[in-house]
């Protein structure tokens, strides 16, 4: 039994906004307090500190084929950023792209408990599995990408939206996997033939199909199978000047059906296409607010080093070609693509500036902060690191303004954020870094400390300097131990991974059969990821 | 008992179609396998073998202490092999290091740890072998003899494999070879180009230019006529779908990874025309593994160092060959390699002087030379696991027949652990 009492607790799940509570903890979950042998339990005295959930990030680039890869090529990334081995931890390198390990004790020092992997794809899960498997004192899970998925196209064009679905769950189940992850939808499969997709009803080469369809299907597969997450969307023409107007349209094309848009700010450029970057923040912000069945995450741009990886093909040899950098590609047969370019944002450049702007201005322009959640979509817009940085910059907007100062005079000019003076509350950082993220996705333990909650604490000094307090929380607790203290890990520990396993008509998998053998080289009984890859693990029902 | 969709762990192709045939705990046959294949199926030892140290037989907890004794005596341990071991053992193998401070390398160092760095330099255009299978149209093999030494890469992945948009395999693709011979892949080939021994970066960068439309005011270049290389570059240029394989032909001759570097840049620079992508023929099972596990453990592919407490990387200096051949490295851990067998002499004689541990199914060279010999199991064979392709997609090794054998995995745990007493 353990207790933390007379802290000041942000629970916004459970409705508490900085009232003094106690929580207490019993086999790695939150009990009721009525039923407590106060006299025997350890207790730490919470008074004046501030008290939350454990931190969950619903979307970031942290272990599998891609992101090793990007390790793999960048070890400039990796020389001047190392940690040492400890009585308790593993050493390891790295910057925009870390080891595992460094991953694991990076997000537990600043307070987060929960990650999920945002893009893998099948035929590699067997990969990401085991680098989740060496990714410390998390809980994680991997969303699983079918957009460009040759059998999923096939039902589509075929009418079989059933035995699509059939598929999804299978897959999910196969993969261990959590959630759908649509990723540019046919136009990965598109640029294996050198060309992309650039509107919802474009054709995907040799399907005749549209992404419009592979979209709206998914979704609609997403609500059938009851999936703890909502179908995880990035859309088409990310990056590019325009992709507002498509963004909203993909908004719109659902029909009011629920889904999440990954990190938005990279999809929310105004100007004309091939022309000069404008926010188009406004449009968007408007969109998710008229929508509610649309959450979202930012991607907000940090100037400094980053390294843009996602499955998204095309994109990445377009941002090769644009900055001259390194460029990988790795185009997976009959699923998907992706590719690694590493960039640096700017305060100089006007484009970096204004993608900057864009992030900021979603926030404070989405109204409803259960609907808007933080990332960097590590590390494309910037490492998972510096979102003490983004909390300082939603709380503060004076320290908004002086950064401000500093970027490209010609986005300044432009820029809405000027006028913007909100700033956020810890109550709506609470909701926007755990209790609205653990809520899209659909973990129900999670990101609050109601009773039964799993026992993922975060305490913070209450410091003025908002990135400060977030950086170093005085103490982590995961499943109910203490394993940071003052910022630092004093116990590994290894957390869940966490899938899901929706039932399927098993008569599907004569098809699937066939299928692999006319589209994969490897055989169908050599795919599935066995039960054994996870040491430990939690399966998290469908509705 | 039969034994179907086996994943051959031997070379890096991972062919997991093949069928094995058990009786009495023996493999007894194999089918639709390479004759290298084969060979490891059917000659893979299941009897119980124990460890030696000295040459004498012990049990295991004194194998394993000794190997700890010797590990922590070390003051530059060194930690080799790993690309014939599974993905769960690297993982070990690399706590291990970390634990002591060691040197950690993997056989990528003397085989395509050039191109690594190649890619550290330029980026890699590269894509799984379905889509090679399915999609390419031209394929060039560079400096690679893949008809002898991946056997049946051309049936299943690139040459006679029938795909979605070459439902004729071998009819619908054009094969290119590039080497300083002619080999039995040459002779498979629909165009030859053998170039001089040491000039591959001269040729690739010929190409280059003329990628550029620049003028060459030379006839030929590596042994090769400018014509032909216009020519190839064409049919480069106009593929619908393009691949360069390449072997150590490119990556141990002169130049190396700068030749590699200059490849993939050709090949990065032919997508402005189609899509075009390059995949290096790796050798061992989990060559590829090895790079992937070091990767995501410590942020580097080969040739790491702990010595600082946390990892550096550097190649040609912390690569075993360097190592062993400045004297540095005072102690080795070998894992499922044979480096006696394949080092230069300085390197090798190092390796004979100082105390060694070779865990391995099988008595080779090293284990001959070495202190204490652990004898494994197979995994593959007799320990389930798991392997990464060429094109890194992890595949699952299985447990085919039973052995009394630990595993890599199990062994290094054991070592581990006794080292984290031995230092406490």
């Amino acid at each position: 039994m353990l207790g933390i009492i007379n802290g000041e607790v942000y629970d916004p799940q459970n409705g508490i906004n900085g009232q003094v509570r106690d929580i207490w903890i019993e086999d790695g979950k939150t009990v009721s307090g009525e039923s407590v042998d106060r006299a025997g339990a350890e207790i730490i005295d919470a008074a004046g500190l501030v008290v939350m959930p454990g931190g969950v990030d619903i979307h970031s680039h942290i272990v599998g084929a891609k992101v090793n890869a990007g390790r793999k090529f960048r070890p400039e990334d990796h020389r001047d950023h190392v940690r040492s081995r400890t009585a308790v931890t593993r050493s390891g390198s790295g910057y925009t792209v870390p080891s595992t390990f460094l991953t694991g004790y990076g997000y537990a020092e600043m307070g987060y408990t929960t990650v999920m992997e945002a893009a893998t794809a099948p035929l590699v899960a067997r990969h990401t599995h085991e680098e989740l498997e060496d990714t410390p004192m998390l809980d994680k899970g991997a969303f699983i990408t079918m957009g460009n998925n040759h059998f999923i196209m096939k039902c589509i064009r075929d009418g079989q939206r059933e035995k699509a679905r059939h598929y999804v769950a299978w897959l999910l189940g196969a993969t261990k996997g959590y959630a759908i992850k649509i990723v540019n939808p046919g136009g990965v499969e598109n640029w294996k033939w050198g060309q992309n997709v650039g509107e919802l009803d474009d054709e995907v080469i040799g399907f005749g199909v549209t992404p419009r369809q592979i979209i709206t299907t998914l979704a609609w597969i997403n609500d059938e199978l009851g999936l703890p997450h909502l179908p995880h969307i990035h859309g088409i023409n990310l990056g590019q000047s325009g992709n507002a107007r498509t963004t909203v349209e993909t908004i719109e094309a659902l029909e009011g059906r629920r889904a999440h848009f990954c990190h938005l700010q990279f999809l929310s450029y105004g100007g004309e296409p091939g022309k000069r970057v404008r926010s188009g923040a406004a449009e968007l912000a408007r969109a998710v607010n008229e929508h509610p069945n649309i959450t979202v995450d930012i991607g907000q741009v940090i100037f400094g080093e980053a390294t843009t990886m996602t499955s998204d093909g095309p994109l990445q040899y377009r941002l090769h070609r644009l900055t001259g950098n390194k460029w990988l590609n790795d185009d997976v047969e009959g699923e998907t693509g992706g590719g690694v370019v590493p960039i640096q944002y700017k305060r100089s450049n006007p484009i970096n500036a204004v993608q900057w702007l864009i992030g900021l201005e979603l926030f404070l322009l989405i109204d409803d902060p259960w609907r808007v959640f933080l990332t960097t979509d590590h590390p494309n817009a910037g490492p998972f690191f510096c979102y003490p940085q983004v909390i300082k910059l939603l709380m503060d907007r004076d320290y908004r303004a002086e950064m401000l100062l500093g970027i490209h005079r010609r986005a300044r000019r432009s820029a809405l954020l000027a006028e913007l003076d909100r700033e956020y509350s810890l109550y709506e950082i609470a909701i926007v870094t755990r209790a609205g993220t653990a809520r899209a996705l659909g973990l129900r333990n999670k990101g609050h400390l109601g009773v039964g909650a799993d026992a993922d604490v975060t305490i913070y000094r209450k410091l003025d300097d908002k990135e400060a307090m977030f950086t170093e929380p005085y103490l982590v607790l995961k499943d109910g131990q203490i394993v940071v203290r003052d910022g630092r890990i004093v116990r590994e520990h290894q957390g869940r991974t966490l899938y899901v396993a929706p039932p399927y008509d098993p008569g599907i998998e004569a098809d699937l059969r066939t299928h692999f053998e006319e589209c994969y080289t490897i055989s169908f009984d050599n795919y599935p990821v066995a039960p054994e890859y996870l040491s430990r693990s939690e399966v998290i029902p469908c509705a | 008992m039969r034994v179907e969709n086996v994943v051959c762990p031997f070379c890096g192709c991972l062919c997991d179609d093949i069928v094995a045939e058990v009786e009495d705990n023996r493999i007894t046959a194999v089918k639709e396998v390479c004759s290298s294949g084969r060979s490891f199926f059917l000659n893979a030892r299941t009897e119980a073998t124990r460890p030696t140290v000295d040459g004498k037989e012990v049990e295991w907890p004194e194998g394993i202490d000794a190997a700890a004794r010797i590990l922590t005596d070390s003051a530059c341990p060194l930690i080799y092999g790993l690309s014939s071991t599974a993905s769960e053992a690297q993982r070990k193998a690399v706590a291990l290091a970390d634990v002591l401070g060691a040197s950690i390398d993997s056989t990528s160092s003397v085989c395509h740890g050039p191109t690594t760095i190649g890619i550290q330099n330029q980026g890699e255009p590269t894509c799984t072998l379905g889509e090679i299978k399915h999609r390419a149209d031209l394929v060039v093999f560079w400096g690679c003899n893949p008809a002898e030494a991946h056997m049946r890469h051309f049936a299943r992945y690139s040459v006679s494999a029938r795909g979605k948009l070459t439902p004729q395999g071998r009819r619908d693709r054009t094969v290119v070879v590039v080497d300083v011979r002619p080999t039995a892949s040459s002779r498979k080939a629909d165009f030859f180009l053998q170039v001089r021994p040491g000039s591959d970066y001269e040729v690739l960068t010929a190409l280059r230019a003329l990628l550029k439309d620049e003028t060459l005011d030379v006839t030929d270049v590596g042994g090769v006529s400018v014509a032909q290389l216009a020519d190839l570059l064409e049919r480069m240029k106009g593929c619908r779908f393009g691949v360069i394989f390449f072997g150590m032909g490119v990556t141990q001759t002169g130049g190396k990874h700068l030749n590699i570097a200059e490849l993939l840049a050709l090949v990065a620079e032919l997508n402005a025309y189609t899509r075009f992508t390059a995949m290096a023929m790796r050798g061992h099972g989990n060559v590829a593994g090895a790079d992937c596990v070091l990767t995501w453990q410590t942020g580097y592919p080969f040739a790491v160092n702990f010595a600082r407490g946390y990892p550096q990387y550097n190649p040609g200096e912390f690569t075993a060959v360097d190592m062993l051949g400045r004297q540095e490295a005072d102690a080795a851990l070998i894992i499922a390699s044979d480096p006696i067998a394949h080092f230069p002499r300085r390197a090798a004689d190092q390796l004979r002087r100082i105390p060694t541990i070779v865990l391995d199914p099988e008595v080779n060279l090293t284990a001959q030379e070495a202190q204490v010999v652990l004898p494994t199991a197979i995994y593959g064979v007799s320990a389930a696991g798991t392997a990464y392709r060429m094109d890194n997609v992890p595949l699952p090794l299985k447990r085919v027949v039973d052995s009394p054998q630990p595993t890599d995995e199990q062994v290094l745990d054991w070592i581990i652990e006794r080292v984290k007493t031995c230092s406490a």
